[in-house]
């Protein structure tokens, strides 16, 4: 239920890459045949693929579902349909959230086409008829009502909670959408019940209500957050055409204006068997688990599989920036576009951002922090996919007294010492080592373990990945860290944001869209 | 609404075995395999015919299992599982260690739980536990200083943090397993002889001044901050912030007589946990600790706490368009015989997808994203009773009236018995993830060694659980929430509210201006 996008600038890691680095590394290949021996991954004949980790540690199994569809699917005035769709489903199935499926179906039916006949009338930019608009919308409303009555409420998350359920959840990013949780052992065959009916056949009963809290959403991680704001503002500055710089909440005018058809078209277009990798981690045997979530998720139609993104970002060409006034402490960033997760240099970007952000040995927070002491944090990594090319962005919160502005230049400093002289050994060692030993310590978590396989899985179409990635950051020399440096960095590659302290604001803040009822068109 | 017949025939047409939907398949391959004997003896059909039948069964042998609704899934006993209890070992200067071997990976893990924390702190001087933490470990010991460790245990990919709570100062760390012998001497280096460099003191404080001036830069950190505030009084140590002033105040005598109060063996409490042998990893830390001098036992500051006086709490945001309400009184600690009554009528009126705020003012009115809340619980001393939203400036007030009307109504009675079972049900079966890895069991035994509760306290709190009844869960509502007294927070834009916050009650106007430093 939650936008894994918008909040997680602060101190906090940037959505999935710094994941590749922890995960990037590792250990020998006797690590990985010891997971081969407790693993097994089998496509079905309908294309979803689903992987079993052996780890009876305790009595609990943890539930992993991978969907290869975000935010970046979506076109003009259906931002946000994704995460939409990620809330939708938690609102069950034909059999569980409703007293009558037949006659809430009917129901259903009416409150679209009542919708279709009010955003007409509603969005016409020309001849609009307020009073007709009001009559539709009451209609709309009506409808609406007459749906309720068959609902019953958040039964789906209800089931799961009782039964024991731990941590349900989902997220949805650019990249992909995902849910998640837990359950006792015993429940696994539940859980296959419950998460195949759940991508069979769900319902998209109360939508416009749930917009209405996918809004309030919004409001709390966008709208009434400076770091949101300057993140939203800021991403659609360094993205022209690639849908990287939308909002994964999306705008607010679409997000008042979308529909539960839309919504459903966008879960039969995108949520086709061949997109969703599923694992799972815990007290489970591979021999009784295959078999059992093959029963259940093989009964999933096959689908086409979407068409893939054309969208390419074009090289940008000059600085740009962004510049908000805010009633916050100042607040700097700067990004470079970079390749996807599959470009050959991925793993020294990796190294890169582990030497420049790692701990108090890296060169961003000795030189910003601990030297100068303009700032009380300073980072480099990933930002804001992995998926498609992507950013590596430096962000620095400035210490009391000092501007936005002041960490450009130690920022600077640090990037062309990259680009000039060679690391030492010393440092290139220890992001090694490092790298490995993250690997380790993230390997003794089922729910980290199905997330960890699942997404590998998923995105280089083999879990070992996880492991194999050691190699690639040991193979990083001096050379390629100078090489990609001077690449990367450039001032023509860069955009900039920037919260400089302004004095408070009367205005409405931006987002808000008060007249609602006018839609997309204000 | 068109996906099975949609997908159903992109199925055919691709040639892939028909799989299609639950609800279609289930009654065809039922009557299939009800007609396909008759069909098959009596008629002597065509090749293709039978085909059919009999491919609709292969494709179908998946199917007939799958049950039509949940209820109907088989749920088999748990597996019988007994957590691995940690070894409990006292020194006679009083160091309590907890040892927890766990062989699946190659790595060895630390905390020290000291007695002492921020609300022990004398007020003028606020904030000082929070520099003591962290110069404790960036000022270094006597013969290396903070960055030399930082060089040291980066290159090993070692973390050796102090930080700061409420009530303990913790030193936690972790190293790959061969490492431990090299790693483990800073910790005894660190306990002995630390030397809170200056230098490392004044970037400290003015890291900590940094904090102070972005304090209000967002929603979440005001009512967070606030809310203690209205529960336990703006002085409680509970409650009370840094400021310019007393972050100034503080010096590196005031950290060095705080360690001498504080570190010592017979108030800190060890875990240990990883791949190690019990028997050489006691051996090793006996050896290291032995020789600690008993010191005064740490008496905590006696805190009283009162309710807060009713009303409405306003605090001007002119940048958000959403409030941020949170209504609190004070609530009780975990000795309360109402303990485990008390959690389920959290988690029936304010827990998770399936309680009575999510359902009312999230589900059914999309008055919010985040909704919740309940009675808070400590260990020792108070929680806070907090239930809160956040709602569109435009919603404000109808919110407000909307959480009301929940708490009003939990607190007249008539929890029904579906949402008892319901709440009971989900605490009961979720109740494996409490101990469900070696490490929680671990953390677990420490926190109840910490507060002297007993070692089987998490099991008494269970077995509460199973006895809990409705009039107990409408008692306690009744018992701990008081619409009539609680403080209500509101963090906003007014201008944009639906009404004025005067028609909801007295309003208290809060200044959250930062003071600003005096003096040069």
């Amino acid at each position: 239920m939650r936008n894994h996008n918008a909040v997680l600038f602060a101190l906090r890691s940037f959505s999935l890459v710094p994941l590749v680095l922890l995960l990037a590394i590792a250990a020998s290949s006797q690590d990985v045949k010891s997971f081969e021996k407790r693993i097994a991954v089998k496509k079905l004949p309908n294309g979803l693929t689903l992987l079993v980790m052996e780890r009876p540690e305790a009595p609990v199994i943890s539930f992993y579902t991978h969907v290869d569809a975000g935010s970046v699917q979506e076109g003009p005035g259906t931002t946000g349909l994704a995460h939409m769709f990620e809330h939708m489903a938690f609102k069950g199935t034909q059999e569980i959230g409703t007293t009558n499926y037949l006659a809430e179906k009917h129901a259903l039916e009416k409150v679209e086409v009542a919708y279709a006949a009010y955003q007409k009338e509603n969005l016409k930019d020309v001849g609009r008829d307020p009073a007709k608009a009001a009559q539709l919308e009451k209609a709309w409303k009506d409808a609406m009502d007459a749906a309720n009555q068959f609902v019953v409420p958040n039964e789906f998350g209800e089931i799961v909670e009782s039964q024991g359920g731990a941590g349900l959840n989902a997220n949805t990013d650019l990249d992909e959408t995902a849910y998640y949780y837990s359950f006792p052992e015993n429940r696994l065959e539940l859980w296959a019940y419950l998460e195949s009916e759940r991508f069979l056949q769900p319902v998209m009963r109360e939508f416009y209500k749930e917009r209405d809290v996918v809004m309030e959403e919004r409001r709390l991680r966008t709208d009434s957050a400076p770091q949101g704001r300057l993140m939203e503002n800021f991403l659609a500055a360094a993205y022209m055409a690639h849908p990287y710089g939308r909002p994964v909440v999306g705008w607010p005018s679409d997000l008042q204006s979308f529909s539960a058809t839309d919504a459903i078209h966008f879960f039969h277009k995108y949520y086709v068997p061949s997109s969703i990798t599923i694992a799972i981690v815990g007290d489970v045997r591979i021999s009784h688990a295959m078999p059992l979530l093959e029963k259940y998720f093989g009964r999933i139609p096959a689908a086409p599989a979407p068409d893939p993104l054309p969208t390419q970002e074009p090289p940008q060409q000059s600085l740009r920036e962004v510049v908000m006034h805010d009633q916050s402490q100042p607040v700097y960033m700067e990004g470079y576009h970079r390749g996807s997760f599959r470009d050959p240099d991925d793993a020294v970007f990796d190294v890169l951002s582990d030497l420049l952000s790692k701990g108090r040995t890296s060169r961003l927070y000795r030189s910003l922090v601990r030297d100068k002491q303009i700032a009380i944090g300073a980072q480099g990594g990933g930002y804001p996919g992995i998926k498609y090319p992507f950013l590596f962005l430096f962000s620095a919160f400035p210490a009391k007294g000092h501007t936005a502005r002041e960490m450009a230049g130690p920022i600077h400093e640090e990037i062309e010492r990259l680009k000039k002289e060679d690391v030492s050994d010393e440092e290139l060692e220890s992001v090694k080592t490092r790298a490995k030993a993250d690997l380790i310590r993230s390997l003794g978590d089922n729910s980290g373990l199905a997330l960890q396989l699942g997404l590998y899985q998923a995105m280089y179409g083999d879990w070992r990945e996880l492991f194999h990635q050691i190699a690639h950051i040991d193979a990083v020399t001096k050379a390629d860290i100078r090489r990609v440096a001077a690449k990367t960095f450039t001032e023509d590659n860069r955009t900039v944001g920037i919260i400089e302290t302004g004095p408070p604001v009367e205005a409405a803040p931006p987002g808000e869209n008060k007249q609602a009822e006018k839609g997309a068109q204000q | 609404m068109n996906r099975f017949t949609r997908s159903l025939a992109i199925a055919l047409l691709a040639g892939i075995p028909v799989l299609a939907s639950a609800q279609t398949t289930q009654p065809a391959a039922k009557a299939a395999a009800q007609s396909s004997q008759p069909k098959s003896s009596s008629h002597t059909r065509t090749a293709g015919d039978a085909r059919t039948t009999g491919d609709a069964r292969t494709t179908g042998t998946a199917t007939p299992s799958v049950p039509r609704s949940w209820k109907q899934v088989p749920i088999p006993a748990l597996h019988p599982f007994q957590p691995q209890e940690p070894r409990r070992i006292e020194l006679s200067n009083g160091l309590v260690i907890f040892l927890q071997e766990d062989h699946e990976l190659p790595l060895i893990n630390g905390v020290l739980r000291i007695r002492g924390g921020s609300r022990d702190e004398p007020a003028a001087k606020t904030g000082m536990n929070d520099i003591y933490a962290e110069v404790w470990r960036t000022g270094g010991t006597t013969s290396k200083t903070g960055d030399q460790l930082d060089d040291f245990l980066e290159s090993r990919a070692a973390t050796v943090e102090t930080f700061p709570s409420q009530d303990s100062s913790f030193v936690s760390w972790s190293s790959l397993k061969g490492d431990f012998d090299r790693v483990f001497p800073v910790i005894t280096d660190l306990l002995e002889h630390p030397e809170f460099r200056q230098d490392k003191l004044n970037l400290a404080k003015k890291q900590m001044a940094s904090g102070i001036s972005r304090r209000n830069d967002d929603v979440e950190d005001i009512t967070h901050r606030e809310t203690n505030k209205l529960a336990y009084g703006a002085d409680s140590p509970y409650a009370r912030t840094p400021e310019y002033s007393t972050v100034a105040a503080i010096t590196r005598e005031d950290l060095l007589d705080w360690h001498r109060r504080t570190v010592v063996p017979n108030n800190m409490i060890l875990g240990v946990s990883g791949d190690f042998d019990s028997a050489a990893m006691e051996h090793k830390l006996r050896e290291a600790f032995s020789a600690l001098a008993k010191g005064q036992a740490f008496a905590p500051a006696k805190i009283a706490v009162r309710d807060p006086a009713p009303g409405i709490y306003f605090i001007e945001k002119s940048d958000v368009n959403q409030s941020s309400i949170n209504m609190v009184e004070m609530g009780t600690d975990r000795h309360n015989p109402d303990y485990s009554a008390i959690n389920v009528m959290n988690q029936l009126f304010g827990g998770g997808f399936s309680s009575r705020l999510f359902s009312s003012i999230r589900t059914r009115l999309g008055l919010a994203y985040s909704v919740g809340g309940g009675v808070g619980t400590a260990f020792d001393h108070p929680g806070i009773v907090e239930i809160g939203m956040g709602t569109q400036s435009a919603n404000t007030a109808k919110a407000i009236d909307a959480l009301n009307r929940e708490i009003e109504r939990i607190t007249k009675g008539g929890v029904t018995a579906a949402e008892l079972k319901t709440a009971k049900d989900g605490m009961l079966n979720s109740y494996i993830f409490e101990f469900d890895s070696k490490d929680k069991v671990m953390a677990e035994r420490i926190r109840y060694e910490f507060y002297g509760y007993p070692p089987d306290f998490l099991e008494r709190y269970r077995a509460g659980i199973e006895k809990v009844t409705a009039a107990d869960v409408d008692r306690v509502a009744k018992k701990y929430l008081h619409p009539e007294k609680m403080a209500v927070l509101v963090v906003g834009h007014a201008q944009d509210f639906d009404r004025q916050l005067s028609t909801l009650g007295k309003v208290t106007s809060v200044d959250i201006a930062i003071p600003q430093a005096v003096g040069p």
